[in-house]
């Protein structure tokens, strides 16, 4: 029998479309619990590929005849060696193209909807890693926010549109993943925006990104407006496009809230969180669509594949935007936060330019989930 | 500075699955009880060659990185803990510090790899297979704390000590597996 190579985004399409799916992971224990491709139609064995070397006997009744199966691994070798074995034992296998790697780095544009005058928003799910990127489009020109290190994906698409990436936007300086912002703007000419608050450390230039600042993109002069949201960097700054969209950076999730001690201590900035969370949001629209920075767990993802939610329908649903003692607030983000995600602080170093890791580093570096989150 | 392993298993440059695939396989030649280092230089070879140990019953011991090689001991086998000990004079785990403290020797009877990974400060290093050739290290008037990972090897060591006319030995129960308090690195 056959052992094919299924591509990240084949398995991104399977997610965004609901497809079964059946995932023989064969990474460690370890690796998997902390970390897996998730989707809301899988399901999962984990038998790590050293318990497989003598044999694959034990597990094929374990594996469903009716579903397709793939096999994954942290970088294809051993996932590649399990496949072939199921494959000689009589059994159709998929297995992952460059493992749990490749999964990370996979980016899926997905259009949230129109702009006024043609114009059109676009996010872009990294499903392995659960970041979200933006590009908004208007004719001939292009802003980008919170763009991942995969700068490729973005100024192809931007080539593919036609648009001139114009403006480059970080929401905050970022610790669970690095930003492709600013490596962008170099290669497109374009302005680079970080929030100076959370930029006294980094030694490159970029434009400082204030508090009621506002571009206009292209023909139809879409507005994308900058508003000040501290709370889980000092500087974080959130976006509204086209008076329809609220891009909240790390500060609001669909279902959690931003987590604020990844650039500091809590205790800090939990009064800058509360101030954005409950007095600042408030007085926005409630029918601003919220679209943010991360998603934590696939159930955050809209039938279409995008993550996306009302703002009112947030006030009304999210439990971070629903405590209403400080000091129970202050608690649920100070204590019990989950773990920091995987190499937080390089992350940032890297972020702020003083440290230029090759690629296979920083692979290594945003391995694992993304960890911005509290509910 | 390179730590002593009975055989050696050159995994460098190969990537997942081979250095667990090629590590299984160099298992069968080395004997219970004894030490193989697996050179590799994929980084996922950490975490999996643990696991796969944990797995079959070796015993991990530790991983140090030389020059950008990763070098990962393992013990074949490691300790029967189903072994009896036959030596009556012993002392727990929570005295040994103190009791040593009053001028007796904490004694470590495990592979130079094992001790390097994890040892009680002050603690001397005579590998089992090493005591018979050096027992003039030791004093016959001093009180000795003889320790191992489970205390099945110490257990021996205290006998061999005991038939060559040592007389204050004692076996220290359970040993470093079980552990409290602070171990030092010596890599």
């Amino acid at each position: 029998m056959a052992f094919v190579k299924m591509t990240a985004a084949q398995v991104a399409r399977k997610v965004i479309e609901n497809q079964p799916l059946f995932i023989l992971d064969v990474r460690n224990t370890d690796a998997y619990e902390d970390w897996r491709i998730e989707g809301h139609n899988f399901d999962y064995l984990n038998i790590p590929y050293f318990d497989l070397l003598d044999g694959v006997e034990e597990i094929l009744p374990k594996l469903p005849a009716e579903k397709d199966i793939l096999v994954v691994c942290a970088k294809e070798g051993s996932s590649l060696m399990v496949a072939e074995m199921i494959s000689d034992a009589g059994r159709d296998v998929y297995y992952l193209e460059g493992g749990m790697k490749s999964w990370s780095s996979y980016l899926e544009p997905i259009k949230v909807g129109d702009l006024t005058g043609g114009g059109e928003l676009y996010q872009f799910v990294r499903l392995g890693k659960g970041c979200l990127s933006y590009m908004v489009i208007s004719e001939g020109e292009a802003a980008i926010i919170d763009a991942v290190r995969f700068t490729d994906v973005f100024t192809n698409f931007a080539k593919e549109k036609n648009v001139e990436i114009k403006h480059v936007f970080d929401t905050h300086l970022h610790a669970d993943h690095i930003s492709g912002g600013r490596h962008i703007a170099e290669a497109t000419g374009a302005t680079y925006y970080l929030p100076a608050k959370d930029a006294e450390e980094v030694i490159f230039d970029y434009t400082p990104l204030e508090d009621g600042l506002t571009v206009k993109i292209g023909a139809s002069q879409i507005e994308v407006g900058a508003l000040y949201s501290p709370g889980h960097t000092i500087g974080s700054t959130s976006f509204i496009v086209d008076g329809k969209y609220l891009l909240t950076g790390d500060i609001l999730f669909i279902d959690s809230i931003g987590r604020p001690d990844l650039a500091g201590l809590a205790e800090d900035w939990v009064g800058d969180l509360r101030d954005t969370l409950y007095r600042r949001y408030r007085e926005l629209a409630e029918d601003l669509i919220v679209l943010p920075a991360h998603f934590m767990i696939i159930e955050e993802l809209n039938e279409d594949g995008t993550v996306a939610k009302r703002l009112g329908d947030l006030f009304a649903e999210n439990h971070g935007l629903n405590i209403e003692s400080e000091d129970e607030f202050r608690h649920t983000v100070t204590d019990n936060l989950p773990p920091q995600p995987n190499a937080y602080e390089q992350i940032r170093q890297v972020n702020m330019g003083k440290i230029s890791p090759g690629n296979d580093e920083q692979t290594e570096m945003e391995i694992g989930p993304n960890r911005c989150a509290v509910r | 500075m390179s730590l002593k392993a009975d055989v050696q298993l050159d995994a460098k440059g190969l990537a997942c699955p081979m250095p667990i695939v090629k590590t299984k396989k160099a298992m069968v030649g080395v004997n219970d009880g004894q030490i193989l280092e697996v050179q590799a230089t994929d980084k996922g070879s950490l975490a999996d060659l643990k696991a796969w140990s944990e797995s079959v019953g070796h015993q991990y011991i530790g991983t140090k990185e030389e020059d950008g090689v990763l070098l990962h001991y393992i013990r074949k086998s490691g300790d029967d803990k189903g072994i009896e000990k036959k030596f009556e004079q012993t002392i727990a785990n929570e005295e040994v510090i103190d009791r040593a403290a009053n001028g007796g020797m904490i004694l470590d009877v495990r592979e130079e790899a094992e001790y390097a990974f994890g040892h009680i400060e002050g603690s001397k290093s005579i590998p089992m297979g090493e005591l018979e050739d050096r027992l003039d290290e030791l004093d016959k008037d001093q009180e000795i704390y003889v320790i191992c990972r489970t205390g099945t090897r110490s257990d021996l060591a205290a006998r061999k000590l005991s038939e060559k006319g040592f007389a204050k030995v004692y076996n220290v129960i359970p040993g470093i597996g079980s552990w409290n308090g602070d171990l030092s690195k010596k890599i």
